[in-house]
């Protein structure tokens, strides 16, 4: 509930500020972080003419909430590349894009070839990448030196210590950590249930180990800085923002390959600004954007030299996390088809309710 | 005032709670029982029947969180009831007239804080790094700091703090109507201060005790923030299950099913606890 009251207080003081202005407002759906004040302030005195309107949310919620209203309600959106196809399909929501008025030679082309790779449907493309990141686990250096898998979230020897997020990504994770790959399994539902069932035996063997499940950013980062958890999954961008305040916590690629998400911008089918869509995203390509964007999600922004735009702390952070083999080994979000978001589900359900 | 004037301001006068009903409680409502019964055969196709509520029914994932959301509700109404009434009892009729409003308003002033806020103020206590825990290792009471939170013990204070003013609020309005005479005549009969509380007071605040109860667990079976944030891995709670069908699972369908059973359930409960007591709600809540 966090991201809808922030929404709500974002929208409150937007209102306020908007109070006198006058013509096109652009109303963004997107992750907390993804438009600091700074940078929306910038973009209106560059554009006096657009107010801009921020509500907060996350991959789940901006599908449900695009989904109410049939894609009205909102003029730029920024689901993650694999949540946009099955979307698309079943709901109807967004509409394709206009790369022309795009400028696309800023953005990073093999990210922008695995984004139209993931989302063209008859041959229209729905979104462009922005910021890209991972997912795997962070581990405090003093207390978890050895910890480098998915399996170490389970491991006894960390008894009450660990931490996850009762999402998607953490049954992916685990299957990766037990040998499978979900990714490939994605076309044949059967089995995938099957792998499914496995994971979700293996997670609730696991409920003895962990401390709790985290909901959002804050909650992890309050878990880690007090030291009462020393191992946990989380995304990349919040432990490489931990690390600038306790420089024993870092990101841990998982042996079997950090799972990689790309946030886009995708335009909803009822958005009714698109031109100012199209002039925030390229307003936040600009070299300069891009590094106080990144300053404020700790996500890498989808151009040719992303990391080198990255504040100092956050730069140390990743080399500390990083190497080249475990770019490598980047695992990146497949397409999620229809109807397995419903599987999951159920096996996430299953996973809370077991004692 | 000629009858069509008259007929023209009673209508006048109802609109605006007719439209509140029909809009915002009706009309949704029979949406969401509508949905309830449309089954999702794949992606973009539909039929209608009873499969979501079978479904529910069969999954025991589902039966027993609705079975514990409606178990703890209970228990967290029973701790409202014996905690408020003493408190509505001393203001209604121990406190002076004076220090009565500055009393109501102390119970008042949580409430103009979100609940979230609430919830992250119980956060900041019962942590393992919290408050209280190093507060009792400092003072050498214990020696390691302990977890107070994510459990369901938890998730009943944080339960019982947010509802109990609602509690309290029915219960002082009708005990400050009751006669003070009425006292005095139970302890001149001799009756102790057992009987008189057994046979006088209770009975007279009958109508405030249901409401209270029935607003009170209402509330907290439907609460959604405090069992969230309060609850470790093991602290399931129904409106999450609506919640998880709605958002994550993308399934409507089930998700309105859920919430019908959850209406459904929890007026049943209401009904049974009305039985038990022997109250109906003509005699008290809607009594003169």
């Amino acid at each position: 509930m966090k991201p809808s009251l922030r929404a709500l207080l974002a929208g409150t003081a937007m209102a306020l500020i908007a109070g006198t202005a006058s013509a096109e407002t652009l109303r963004l759906l997107t992750w907390g972080s993804y438009a600091p004040d700074e940078v929306v302030k910038l973009f209106e005195e560059e554009y006096p003419d657009i107010d801009v309107e921020v509500t907060f949310s996350n991959n789940e919620e901006m599908i449900a909430k695009l989904r109410a209203t049939g894609g009205t309600g909102f003029d730029l959106a920024q689901p993650s590349h694999d949540r946009i196809y099955a979307a698309q399909l079943e709901y109807n929501i967004y509409k394709p894009m206009d790369l022309s008025k795009i400028n696309m030679d800023a953005l990073t082309p093999n990210l922008v070839e695995g984004v139209k790779a993931n989302t063209t449907i008859d041959g229209e493309v729905y979104s462009v990448p922005h910021q890209w990141g991972t997912s795997g686990i962070m581990a405090n250096m003093k207390e978890a030196p050895d910890a480098k898998g998915w399996g170490d979230l389970c491991s006894e020897q960390y008894q009450g210590r660990t931490s996850m997020r009762l999402r998607r990504t953490i049954l992916l994770g685990t299957a990766f950590g037990m040998g499978m790959d979900p990714f490939a399994l994605y076309a044949d539902p059967a089995a995938y249930q099957d792998m499914l069932d496995k994971v979700t035996e293996k997670l609730i063997d696991c409920k003895s180990v962990i401390k709790t499940y985290w909901t959002g950013g804050d909650d992890l980062s309050a878990l880690m800085l007090s030291g009462e958890v020393v191992v946990s999954e989380t995304w990349d961008s919040t432990a490489f923002k931990l690390y600038g305040e306790n420089p024993d916590i870092v990101f841990v690629p998982p042996e079997t390959g950090a799972l990689a998400w790309i946030d886009t911008f995708t335009i909803p089918r009822g958005g009714e600004a698109d031109d100012a869509a199209y002039k925030w995203i390229n307003f936040v390509l600009r070299p300069e954007i891009t590094k106080m964007m990144s300053a404020s999600t700790g996500a890498i922004a989808a151009v040719p030299n992303g990391i080198d735009l990255m504040p100092e702390d956050k730069r140390a952070a990743i080399s500390a996390a990083f190497d080249q083999s475990d770019i490598d080994n980047l695992k990146f979000f497949a397409n999620i088809p229809p109807g397995i978001e419903d599987m999951e589900g159920l096996a996430l359900e299953r996973i809370k309710a077991a004692n | 005032m000629s009858r069509d004037a008259s007929r023209l301001s009673l209508i006048l006068l109802f609109a605006p709670f007719v439209l509140w009903i029909g809009l915002l409680i009706i009309l949704p409502q029979v949406g969401i029982g509508y949905t309830s019964l449309r089954e999702k055969i794949s992606w973009n196709e539909y039929s209608f029947g009873l499969k979501n509520y079978v479904d529910f029914l069969g999954e025991p994932v589902y039966r027993n969180t609705l079975l514990r959301t409606a178990w703890m509700s209970i228990l967290v109404t029973a701790l409202a009831l014996v905690m408020g009434f003493p408190i509505a009892y001393y203001i209604a009729k121990i406190a002076r007239e004076r220090s009565r409003a500055a009393l109501f308003l102390m119970c008042l002033i949580p409430l103009w804080v979100s609940d979230l806020v609430r919830a992250y103020g119980w956060i900041v206590l019962l942590r393992e790094t919290g408050v209280i825990s190093t507060a009792l290792v400092k003072w050498g009471i214990i020696n390691q700091p302990i977890e107070m939170l994510y459990n369901d013990m938890t998730v009943i204070i944080g339960l019982v703090y947010t509802v109990i003013l609602f509690m309290i609020v029915p219960l002082v309005s009708t005990l400050q109507g009751m006669d003070d005479a009425l006292l005095e005549a139970g302890y001149n009969l001799g009756g102790s201060r057992l009987t008189v509380l057994r046979r006088i007071i209770i009975p007279y605040a009958m109508p405030g005790i249901v409401s209270g109860c029935i607003i009170t667990f209402m509330l907290t079976a439907g609460s959604y923030l405090t069992p969230i944030l309060l609850g470790g891995k093991n602290s399931s709670w129904f409106t999450e299950q609506i919640y998880n069908q709605f958002i994550t699972r993308y399934n409507w369908e089930s998700g309105s099913a859920f919430g019908v059973a959850l209406l459904v359930f929890t007026s049943f409960v209401v009904w049974a606890g009305l039985r038990l007591t022997g109250q109906s709600l003509a005699t008290t809540v809607a009594k003169d």
